[in-house]
């Protein structure tokens, strides 16, 4: 079965998705992630979709869900890399996923996690943003 | 009495035909006095082509049908006429008048050729005034279209002209947005920046409505929009220069930084970005 594969780097959980995503395979990855999340005991987790070219709405929930369960495992999650076309199609679809952290690519994404982890890391602190 | 009508025009045409173009120019130059923006030299050209092309036409088809394939070169030259003059700037009845002053000409001939004759002069009148009706309706749509088309690249222009995005510093881009915005122009607005975020880099994006007569609250909606679009790509948006009139309206925005001059916003982005700004002290 496809899987999307979760990369362990230190208290990071790395997830790259590289292929379009399908509902099955949305589904897979929030159950590898928090199964991920809680055995290696991630303090951030950083989801890359600077390949996704397609998304619909199931899609823009299940990352806004995603982010809000790593959310509830004490885990930062990073959103990265995110299409100009994705962007757009996703807040006209009236998914402004607020709560989910995003950045440009890896290596900001990467200092967000870091520098929030720094500051206490407490994963509920943004949640109201 | 279609075919006489026919015959009689045509023949009518074809005999007189150099002292039709010279009356016809005597009028229509007489017409754009005013308006001299088009040589007598050049008019005289056009009128004998499209008397030439007139006789053709009235020879091969007495329908008087303008838009059957007989009249295509006919058409032609009247349509590339129009085009011409919507572009120099005239207006619809200067252009139309290059047909509709051909009346008088022909009427003169048609009245001096069968003027015994009062029903075939009636006939003969009614047909030619068709005809040139007909060719002058066909010559202001042209002319109407010609101009749409103009109107439609000038609106794209200013789309195009009216949303740069500018860098300000690393990883700080301008937009200043000058002109009232509608759906379509917020579209192109947010493609532009948010392709520009991608390409740049950058980490906060300035938008600045100083120049934006008005918010609605739709424009307002269109501005959350690219935002919250800016926001997902990761890169947070301020708004500036908001008027006290504009605030009034846009007051659900509070969900943004919002910043009441360009400078002030610039500060917020260099603090936000790492930067300091001061003056530097003088030994």
């Amino acid at each position: 079965m496809e899987r999307i594969p979760i990369l362990k780097m230190n208290e990071f959980l790395l997830v790259s998705i590289q292929v379009d995503m399908h509902d099955r395979l949305a589904m897979t990855l929030q159950d590898d992630l928090t199964d991920r999340i809680v055995r290696d005991r991630a303090r951030g987790v950083l989801i890359d979709i600077s390949s996704l070219e397609i998304v619909d709405s199931f899609i823009g929930r299940m990352i806004g869900n995603i982010a809000a369960m790593s959310r509830v495992l004490d885990a930062e999650t990073v959103v990265v890399g995110m299409r100009p076309a994705v962007a757009i199609t996703l807040v006209e679809l009236g998914l402004a996923l607020p709560g989910v952290r995003t950045s440009l690519n890896v290596d900001k994404g990467m200092d967000l996690l870091r520098s929030s982890l720094a500051r206490g890391g407490n994963g509920h602190r943004d949640a109201g943003r | 009495m279609a075919i006489r009508g026919r015959s009689r025009l045509t023949d009518v045409v074809s005999k007189h035909e150099a002292a039709i173009l010279t009356d016809w120019l005597k009028e229509q130059l007489a017409a754009v006095k005013a308006t001299d923006r088009i040589g007598e030299a050049e008019l005289r050209t056009e009128c004998a082509r499209f008397l030439t092309l007139l006789k053709v036409a009235l020879r091969s088809d007495g329908s008087h049908d303008v838009s059957s394939a007989a009249w295509s070169e006919t058409r032609e030259l009247i349509g590339e006429l129009s085009r011409s003059r919507a572009n120099a700037g005239y207006s619809p009845s200067e252009t139309a008048m290059f047909v509709l002053s051909l009346k008088r000409p022909l009427f003169d001939r048609l009245r001096s050729e069968i003027g015994g004759d009062a029903d075939a002069l009636a006939d003969e009148v009614w047909h030619t005034t068709l005809l040139l009706d007909r060719l002058s309706l066909f010559t202001t749509e042209i002319h109407q279209k010609s101009r749409d088309e103009i109107i439609l690249r000038q609106q794209e222009d200013m789309l195009e002209l009216s949303t740069p995005v500018v860098q300000l510093w690393e990883g700080i881009l301008a937009l200043p947005l000058i002109g009232t915005l509608d759906s379509a122009r917020t579209q192109v607005v947010m493609e532009n920046l948010l392709q520009r975020i991608v390409e740049t880099g950058a980490s906060i994006a300035i938008i600045d409505i100083t120049g934006v007569p008005t918010v609605d609250t739709l424009v307002a909606q269109h501005l959350l929009k690219t935002v919250a679009a800016a926001r997902l790509m990761g890169a947070d948006c301020i708004i500036s220069g908001i008027r006290p009139q504009i605030a009034q309206t846009i007051v659900h925005l509070s969900s943004v930084i919002t910043k009441a001059t360009l400078a002030d916003a610039f500060v917020i982005a260099l603090q936000r970005t790492g930067a300091t700004i001061g003056r530097a002290t003088k030994a």
